[in-house]
């Protein structure tokens, strides 16, 4: 009667030696890590070293050696959630269209009169025009430089919108460009984060695009949430100016075309450069930390072959003149040109240290953040108070086990050792899932885990509560068994279903160490109800089949 | 017969319905009395919901709030609340001390110059401080915390009492969101009253406390519905009595395993996350009183549909009891 098939026996033993299997590289936690660490530095670097076959060789390849990855608050690092300043862009694009569209309607001058650049909100650009008459005309120009917008929803439609209020031209990014644009600067600033992170080497690090214009970045092992600001903070935008003078006077304003920086090791110094770039640093190759000839730290750079040819024509032309080099609206140096520079190459100096020359040298390689990023959430976890939390758990999981174990067995006798085999194999598949798919243990997941050490017993309580509600009408031990699943089924199911669906909005909903809890948590129930149901079940109905008892007490 | 641990006696008979009205209006009460409190105390919100900083302190030496606090003063961080930690599970040698930096005007995140110079100044008392964690939040993220978390507590009501209105008939949907809004405001309630730190992973806390609530609710649920098939003509109260009788040992059981779970973390599990494992240990305890109590109470007062015999007229929920 409590027969079972064999094929649903082999797969539900394979189930659970797979479950046991997967989890066996957490129990060797620190050797299965250095061996994964190994593989990585080996594959990613092409060849492998000593130290690394070494660290190989601890952990057998045959074997699974996925591990749970420590959340922050179990490791220690650092956690940022910045946002992506994407109108700064706007601004960019508006400054870049200035120039085109001043051509443009220069050719119209007989039709419409003087134009000049007004002042107005950085995300637009606006113009007057001599003679308003004739705005329809300047219009029509302005929209000539337009060009379609090109993505998946705005195809056909224009980027740009050309507007006119009373004398002014006013344009403007449209919808869709400023959809595609902002899109474009998230990709970038992401793009960029991961290489400046990847260049410092650390292990696993989360970058990850969150809403419209978040990322959030989460580092293990670094020492803080300032250091990695420091980083990735910094736009980097690096540029070669024509320098027009130098003074004193910070608060001068600036004639059209010009502006006004101030110089970054002299203080009270400023320089008035003309505001269009000859090269930026995105014509940049490569960029690495040097010495000058006087053994001071430095930044050796080599732009490609447009740069390079820019900067040497560049260069030919303003012999005599000084050429500043500006790094995020500072002045780092402005030398004379002494001659023609055909190479393409060049040094920065300036009041470096080693350190801040290779920073320097890195976020120059990683290339320009797009955009200006604000810092809304920082939390350093020190490492040590992970490992407390560590520690913290594993005697609370320790001390619960044995406690609900001692009770399963007393209230239940032989059926309470089936049960806490049961949550023995559930416990390492929790593990072993988690391992698999490559989820994140945090401080409130690994609560999750002892929470689900007593509520994955409920399962098998009913169960067990049930067959002896059956026993008493006596139709005898396999009927009672088999009645006793059965009808305890339609509770179990209810029951877990009902939690399922609050674990599966904190999923969704939640963030952080609190989706690290609604993963296990939602682990848990499925492997709880998976051992509770069909693993007891088996254990139960081998026993009976073997035994053969006339009659049985649970 | 084997020895048998039996926390509760093979067969009950207890009248759990007999006070009816007083755990009724005693549970409505409570309820109110949580909320009021709420109201008139507030809760002690953390940085998640407020903004801020949180500084934690390591030191093998006492911790002297006071000087800590003169240290920090002259830097006019606005209001800062300095507390020391105490936890069984520390070390002889390891003091342990919160600071909380009220969010400072015009930025989002703090600045690190601004915790430099309170490390320094922090140093500067205690040379062997080490500091373990420094959390920042913005007012921006954490005005769209409170909104997520109260949209999630929501969600998660709306979308049980769904499933249990599918399940079962809309009468036991009622008394089962009746009882999770009781555990519900009774667990904020406690965190008002005591001034316990109310941050996200208490919004996690509540939401375990839901599915644990429900849990128990719909075991015994399931019960009823069973018995009311079974004896068509009991009383309903009668019913419910039977119902919570017979699966009051797996009841006590499975809060027992559950209870004895959470009290080994709210003992050995850390200070770190006492405050969420504290609400999940009240919340177990509320919610086991509030499934046979609160919810059975509201069913018992809406009636419900005693035609079960009769399967399969229409889908199920579209049918109304006659209340009695």
């Amino acid at each position: 009667m409590l027969h079972i098939p064999l094929w649903k026996r082999i797969v539900i033993g394979g189930l659970c030696a797979l479950g046991l299997l997967t989890a066996l590289p957490n129990a060797f936690y620190a050797r299965a890590e250095r061996h994964n660490d190994a593989v990585v530095a080996a594959e990613r670097a092409g060849f492998e070293t000593e130290a690394q076959a070494a660290d190989r060789a601890l952990w057998p390849s045959w074997l699974p050696s996925a591990i749970v990855n420590l959340g922050l608050d179990l490791r220690g690092g650092a956690h940022l959630l910045a946002e992506v300043q994407v109108a700064d862009v706007y601004k960019a694009r508006m400054d870049a269209l200035w120039p085109e569209m001043r051509r443009a309607l220069a050719e119209a001058r007989g039709e419409i009169g003087g134009i000049r650049r007004a002042p107005s909100d950085p995300s637009e650009l606006r113009i007057q025009i001599e003679k308003p008459e004739a705005m329809a005309k300047a219009v029509e120009v302005a929209r000539g430089l337009a060009s379609p917008v090109v993505t998946l929803t705005g195809v056909g439609q224009s980027d740009l919108e050309v507007t006119a209020e009373g004398n002014e031209l006013i344009i403007r990014l449209s919808e869709a460009e400023r959809a595609a644009t902002d899109d474009r600067t998230m990709q970038q600033s992401l793009e960029i984060i991961r290489r400046r992170v990847d260049e410092v080497g650390t292990r696993e690090p989360t970058i990850q695009r969150e809403g419209a214009d978040r990322i959030l970045i989460q580092v293990p092992g670094i020492g803080s949430a300032s250091e990695l600001k420091d980083l990735i903070g910094t736009t980097a935008q690096l540029t070669f100016q024509p320098v027009v003078g130098r003074g004193t006077d910070g608060s001068a304003i600036a004639k059209p075309g010009q502006e006004i920086l101030p110089s970054l090791d002299e203080q009270g110094v400023f320089y008035t450069l003309e505001d269009t770039p000859v090269v930026t640093g995105e014509e940049l190759t490569d960029a690495r930390p040097d010495f000058d000839q006087n053994g001071r730290p430095a930044v050796s750079f080599r732009f490609n072959p447009t740069g390079a040819r820019k900067f040497g024509d560049y260069t030919a032309a303003n012999v005599g003149q000084l050429f500043a080099i500006v790094l995020d609206n500072e002045v780092i140096s402005a030398p004379r040109i002494n001659q023609h520079i055909p190479g393409g190459s060049g040094i920065i100096t300036g009041n470096f240290t080693v350190e801040t020359s290779t920073q320097l040298a890195v976020l120059l390689r990683a290339g320009a953040l797009p955009a200006k990023m604000n810092f809304l959430e920082e939390r350093t976890i020190g490492p040590e108070l992970g490992q407390d939390s560590i520690d913290a758990g594993r005697i609370a999981a320790a001390v619960g086990f044995v406690a609900v174990v001692a009770l399963m067995i007393a209230s239940y006798g032989l059926f309470g050792v089936f049960a806490t085999i049961a949550l023995t194999i559930n416990m390492a598949m929790i593990f072993g899932i988690l391992s698999s798919i490559g989820a994140t243990l945090t401080l409130p997941g690994i609560a999750g885990i002892v929470l689900t050490i007593g509520m994955a017993v409920d399962a098998n309580v009913l169960v067990f509560e049930r067959i002896r509600e059956e026993l008493r009408t006596a139709k005898g031990a396999a009927r009672a068994i088999e009645l006793g699943y059965e009808k305890a089924m339609s509770a179990i199911i209810d029951a877990n279903i009902t939690t399922f669906i609050t674990a599966l909005i904190l999923f969704f909903l939640g963030s952080g160490p609190v989706k690290g809890f609604a993963v296990t948590l939602v682990v848990g129930l499925v492997t709880s109800v998976f051992t509770a149901i069909y693993v007891t079940r088996v254990m139960v109905a081998a026993w009976f089949d073997r035994k053969r008892p006339k009659s049985i007490t649970v | 017969m084997a020895f048998r641990l039996k926390l509760v006696p093979e067969k009950t008979n207890i009248d759990f319905f007999r006070w009816q009205a007083v755990t009724f209006w005693g549970s409505i009460a409570l309820v109110l009395a949580a909320i009021v409190l709420t109201i008139v105390m507030g809760l002690n919100f953390g940085i998640d919901f407020r903004g801020g900083t949180t500084i934690r302190t390591e030191s093998t030496q006492a911790v002297d709030v006071g000087a800590y606090r003169a240290a920090v003063a002259p830097l006019n961080l606005g209001d800062v609340s300095i507390t020391e930690v105490f936890d069984p599970t520390f070390r002889e040698d390891q003091h342990v001390a919160m600071l909380r930096i009220q969010a400072q005007e015009g930025d989002e995140a703090i600045t690190p110059e601004v915790i430099a110079k309170v490390e320094a100044a922090l140093q500067g008392v205690d040379p062997s401080i080490t500091f373990l964690s420094v959390e920042s939040v913005g007012p921006k993220v954490s005005g769209e915390l409170i909104r997520t978390a109260i949209l999630s507590v929501l969600a998660g009501t709306a979308a049980i009492c769904f499933y249990i209105w599918l399940r079962f008939e809309w009468q036991f949907a009622v008394g089962a969101v009746v009882a999770l809004v009781h555990d519900i405001a009774l667990t904020i309630g406690i965190f008002s009253l005591f001034q316990l730190k109310f941050d996200l992973t208490i919004i996690a806390a509540l939401l375990t406390i839901l599915g644990y609530s429900i849990n128990d609710t719909v075991v015994v649920f399931d019960r009823l519905r069973e018995n009311l098939i079974k004896y068509k003509t009991t009383p309903l109260r009668d019913l419910c009595n039977l119902s919570v009788n017979e699966t009051l040992s797996r009841t006590v059981m499975t809060s027992g395993t559950t209870l004895i779970a959470l009290i080994a973390l709210l003992v050995f599990g850390g200070d770190v996350i006492r405050g969420f494992v504290f609400a999940m240990t009240w919340g177990v305890i509320v919610g086991t009183y509030s499934s046979v109590y609160v919810a059975k109470n509201v069913i018992l007062m809406l009636g419900v549909k005693r035609d079960w015999g009769k399967k399969d007229d229409g889908p199920a929920g579209t049918q109304f009891a006659n209340v009695k």
